[in-house]
């Protein structure tokens, strides 16, 4: 069975060029960082906030600290790592002061009985995405997305939507390596559990009932 | 080999993060097993579709309009940041 490879690869001298031309005060330089990051920025905020405005909020506020805390920057991770971690605390901020009533941290107790374990095995069919168009698709991803406590959301979006290492993912949240390695096992089978329930094999085809 | 044994290797069965005999042993797991097979054949599939979903892009105006903002955002930090200094 193939293996899931991550599907960013930048290469890190030139991104480091970029900072450290934007540390010299050339802004040109920090908006090409911009440019080049602030599509994953947005769609990582969108899914903690689950909300639009405020992922446009966090990318501008993260974007602008950033800059004003570059020269703290130390440049023994990739800039954007280190961004990704600037964006992600303004986003679970951002869910906090909205769902105050829930202690939302990425630190938060996972329940100790297994809640993953897959309860329902059936096989889907060969091609899940074409089951639904494309409006009935990003819905279906969406509440499912969203049913994830935050923690295992922000995993499993950081590892296997964006790509990043599971190393890179640990700093980004400043987890261990094995908790990013469980958050995400659990957040994948979840989601599989989840979307079980639309994408299996029907008895009559595979078109719509 | 447990089927539990087998799901707490999985995410590194999937992303190809295993020993040579750890796979192997995995291997010979999913030859027979087809519930395990089911399973992590799903989980490679869930996460295929969120990786080409597409979910959440940032349309073209509201990128324009962000950049904007984030840059004169920066600009004024900069101004205020030599008027203290």
């Amino acid at each position: 069975m193939s293996t899931i490879q991550p599907n960013i690869e930048q290469p890190v001298s030139e991104e480091m060029a970029l900072v450290r031309r934007a540390k010299r005060g050339d802004d040109q330089a920090f908006e090409e960082l911009v440019r080049r990051y602030d599509r994953n920025v947005f769609r990582i905020a969108q899914h903690i906030t689950q909300n639009r405005e405020d992922a446009e909020d966090v990318v501008q506020e993260a974007f602008l600290k950033a800059y004003s805390n570059l020269e703290k920057f130390q440049e023994q991770s990739k800039f954007y790592t280190w961004l990704v971690r600037i964006a992600v605390n303004e986003a679970l901020m951002k869910l906090r002061r909205r769902k105050p009533e829930r202690t939302v941290s990425l630190d938060e107790e996972v329940k100790t009985e297994d809640d993953s374990l897959p309860r329902e095995v059936a096989d889907w069919s060969p091609n899940p995405e074409q089951m639904y168009n494309q409006a009935e698709l990003r819905d279906i991803l969406t509440r499912t997305i969203q049913g994830l406590p935050p923690g295992f959301r922000t995993v499993f979006v950081l590892r296997d939507v964006e790509g990043l290492s599971t190393e890179e993912t640990a700093q980004a949240l400043e987890l261990s390596i094995p908790a990013v390695k469980s958050r995400l096992l659990r957040a994948r089978l979840q989601l599989r559990e989840r979307l079980n329930h639309f994408f299996q094999k029907r008895a009559s085809g595979d078109g719509h009932q | 080999m447990k089927c539990s044994e087998f799901l707490n290797e999985l995410t590194n069965y999937l992303d190809g993060a295993l020993d040579a005999r750890t796979k192997s042993d995995l291997d010979d797991h999913l030859a027979w097993c087809h519930n395990c097979y089911v399973v992590c054949d799903t989980t490679r599939k869930t996460i295929e579709i969120y990786r080409n979903s597409e979910l959440y892009e940032l349309p073209d105006d509201l990128r324009v309009r962000l950049r904007a903002a984030i840059m004169t955002k920066c600009s004024e930090h900069k101004k205020s940041d030599r008027q203290n200094r």
